[in-house]
């Protein structure tokens, strides 16, 4: 018979991770299982950016964790080959009196909580990225700290190592049902076996909300394409992501020389659609070529899209549930999976285990919703 | 000739040697091998490595070629500069 400590639905960066730290932390039987294979849904579409600027303080804790494990994590998960983290910042642009108000508070928060983040005039911004359009902006914060990595090779890292402390992987295979017995999960069925299991993790992604109503669970999580394009390679010439939540963009150089860039789509519909659209390359080239001139003489080779899961105050739920017993979730990350994931998986392995959580932590079950009081919502996104 | 000296992707220099690791690693899909080693990534967008690599793969897995799954085609067509797209955008 068929039986594991605990099913991790999803082998994106989240059930990787999840998978990884359960391992480490000596649980056995440990069963991982995608429709597709390592990365083939949100995480090998996402942005490669990680981030410790946020307008809410759960969004600040969790970047700053999984950063300062993403400093070392080639060396903790014994990866031979090199995870690209290029550590040479975020700057995000203002435009507007009342943006730079919103940038001062953020900045005081980040602060606060040790991340260094700081506020730049339009001149220190130029020493930066010297090729800024001076006039598509009013002030910045930066911090020098956030950065770049490449997901599928961070992925695999954790895939490699998860794998070595002996998780099993089953790949092309989906999960169809999950059979629930007195509030408690009892079997995993898949389109190739059933597995005996009283627990599971939600790491599905942009399925999250179909993974939840298999269990009978309710997470109040949706799907909407986000589309980016890539550039040619080209010679090093900027250091720092470029954002802008105000003219909707985000853009970086990564290692091997591209860029690659994106924006939100406010008329975009919620559903599982991933394609690409000439109305987002319009969009996206007006909007690059206004505030990095220089970056517009570059030739787009590539386009695609992937689904955010989107939670109702774009903050993730990292939970368990009162509606089932056994059944944790890492899902509504909205937008921001991959740069949350280090933690991700300590949290889940603290759920997992019945550890008492930190004191911040409590704010990512999903039970927050219910709570009047709780009103803190992230707006600094793309 | 030796397969470290046998280029497959010239865009984004893979030989031969680096596909057969992957291969061997268990990553047998022409979608895994692509982000892992970044093959069909780059300017040419795949069209001098994909059917090399096709191939590579229904020999390792002992299938025929022609079921062995491609990369996914992706816009755009051939390479564009930005400006002219922002450019052509506001006509």
């Amino acid at each position: 018979m068929n039986k594991a400590s605990i099913v991790v639905i999803g082998a994106g960066i989240s059930g990787l991770s999840a998978a990884y730290n359960l391992a480490k932390r000596g649980l056995k039987d440990i069963v991982v299982i995608d429709k597709a294979y390592i990365t083939s849904g949100s995480t090998g579409r996402c942005g490669a950016g990680v981030r410790q600027q946020w307008g809410t303080a759960l969004n600040c804790i969790l970047a700053k964790k999984s950063i300062d494990f993403f400093m070392h994590a080639k060396e903790d998960l014994g990866y031979e080959k090199d995870i690209e983290f290029k550590q040479e910042g975020y700057l995000i642009l203002s435009t507007s009196e009342a943006e730079d108000k919103v940038f001062d508070k953020n900045v005081q928060l980040q602060n606060s909580i040790g991340i260094p983040s700081q506020r730049l005039t339009v001149e220190e911004a130029l020493k930066i990225v010297p090729h800024l359009n001076p006039n598509a902006f009013t002030s910045a914060s930066f911090c020098k700290t956030d950065g770049h990595i490449n997901p599928f090779l961070m992925s695999e890292a954790y895939y490699l190592a998860a794998k070595k402390l002996g998780v099993t992987f089953y790949f092309f295979e989906e999960v169809t049902e999950i059979i629930v017995k007195d509030k408690s999960i009892e079997k995993v069925i898949t389109d190739k076996r059933v597995i005996y299991t009283d627990k599971v993790v939600n790491a599905a992604g942009g399925f999250a909300r179909e993974v939840g109503e298999m269990a009978g669970v309710e997470i109040p999580v949706f799907s909407e394409n986000h589309e980016i394009l890539v550039t040619e390679p080209t010679k090093q010439m900027q250091g720092p992501m470029v954002m802008s939540f105000s003219k909707n963009i985000y853009c970086q150089q990564v290692p091997h020389g591209s860029f690659l860039m994106g924006r939100s789509n406010p008329k975009a519909l919620h559903d599982h659609d991933i394609s690409s659209s000439w109305q987002f390359l319009d969009e996206m080239a007006k909007t690059v070529c206004n505030i990095l001139p220089k970056v517009g003489q570059l030739r787009v080779i590539r386009t695609w899209g992937g689904s955010y899961n989107i939670s109702p105050d774009h903050q993730p739920f990292i939970s368990d549930t009162e509606q089932l017993n056994g059944y944790f979730m890492a899902c509504g990350y909205s937008g921001h999976g991959f740069m949350f994931a280090p933690i991700t998986g300590e949290l889940i392995t603290e759920m997992v285990f019945g550890d008492k959580l930190e004191d911040y932590a409590k704010d990512l079950n999903i039970k927050r919703l219910d709570d009047k009081n709780f009103t803190d919502f992230e707006q600094s996104v793309v | 000739m030796s397969k470290k000296d046998i280029i497959i992707c010239r865009c984004e220099d893979i030989t031969l040697a680096d596909i057969h690791k992957c291969l061997e690693q268990g990553y047998t899909t022409f979608e895994e091998l692509k982000r892992i080693l970044r093959v069909g990534m780059g300017p040419c967008q795949g069209q001098t490595c994909s059917s090399l690599i096709q191939k590579e793969i229904a020999i390792f897995l002992k299938k025929k070629a022609e079921d062995v799954l491609l990369q996914k085609t992706r816009p755009l067509v051939t390479g564009v500069k930005l400006q002219d797209i922002a450019d052509s955008a506001d006509e």
